[in-house]
């Protein structure tokens, strides 16, 4: 079931308030996203914990609503 | 290389198989729950995918199975698509919601976005050699 870009953006951007946030249709068919964030809330955390929190932003929607999203996560230096 | 042949034994699919109930059921939502934690425990380096190692039937378990060859590491894929126990099990064990997974030593690793990635800026290689799965 595939979803706006504008709505996953507007959702991440309510979890990481702070972030830099891009998002990319990897197949124009609003179920392949990448998203790349950069936030302060990942700094010092392995990338397993990062994409975690991610994921848990989004509320079970990647892996069901959304078939994957492609995530490279960052915190600013 | 010497992968060891994908869901390699019929001893690793035999818990998995038996469709008791749905998966709220807490009898087969601990079998699933064992039959994980004993591949993981049995063997040095697994990655639960969709489809098996020599067909891949998903892009990004194809990716990780490639990385996975070229460093040439001995792996035993699981197939998530044999059992929608298996496949909703592993997610909830790892509280990660996409296939591919990859456990070193019984350790969570990441999905196929962090292996790619830790691929490409060349820690994944010491990480299996520190682990002592490759050489």
């Amino acid at each position: 079931m595939p979803m706006a870009a504008d709505a996953l953006e507007a959702e991440l951007r309510e979890a990481f308030p702070d972030a830099e946030i891009v998002i990319e249709d990897l197949a124009g068919d609003g179920d392949h996203y990448r998203a790349r964030i950069k936030s302060p809330a990942f700094a010092g955390l392995p990338r397993v914990r990062q994409h975690q929190l991610v994921y848990a932003a989004l509320k079970g929607k990647v892996g069901g609503q959304l078939h994957a999203l492609a995530l490279e996560t960052s915190a600013p230096p | 290389m010497t992968r060891a042949a994908p869901v390699p034994s019929s001893s690793l699919k035999g818990p998995i198989r038996r469709k008791l109930s749905p998966v709220s059921d807490t009898a087969e939502t601990d079998l699933t729950h064992d039959f994980i934690a004993k591949t993981i425990a049995e063997h040095p380096v697994v990655l639960f995918m969709k489809g098996v190692p020599d067909q891949p039937q998903c892009g990004f378990s194809a990716i990780c199975v490639q990385i996975l060859d070229h460093l040439g590491v001995d792996y035993v894929g699981v197939n998530v698509l044999q059992s929608d126990e298996l496949r909703q099990g592993i997610k909830a064990f790892s509280d990660w919601p996409t296939i591919p997974q990859l456990y070193v030593k019984g350790e969570f690793v990441g999905g196929s976005d962090i292996v790619r990635e830790m691929f490409q800026s060349g820690e994944l290689k010491p990480l299996l050699v520190e682990k002592g799965v490759l050489a």
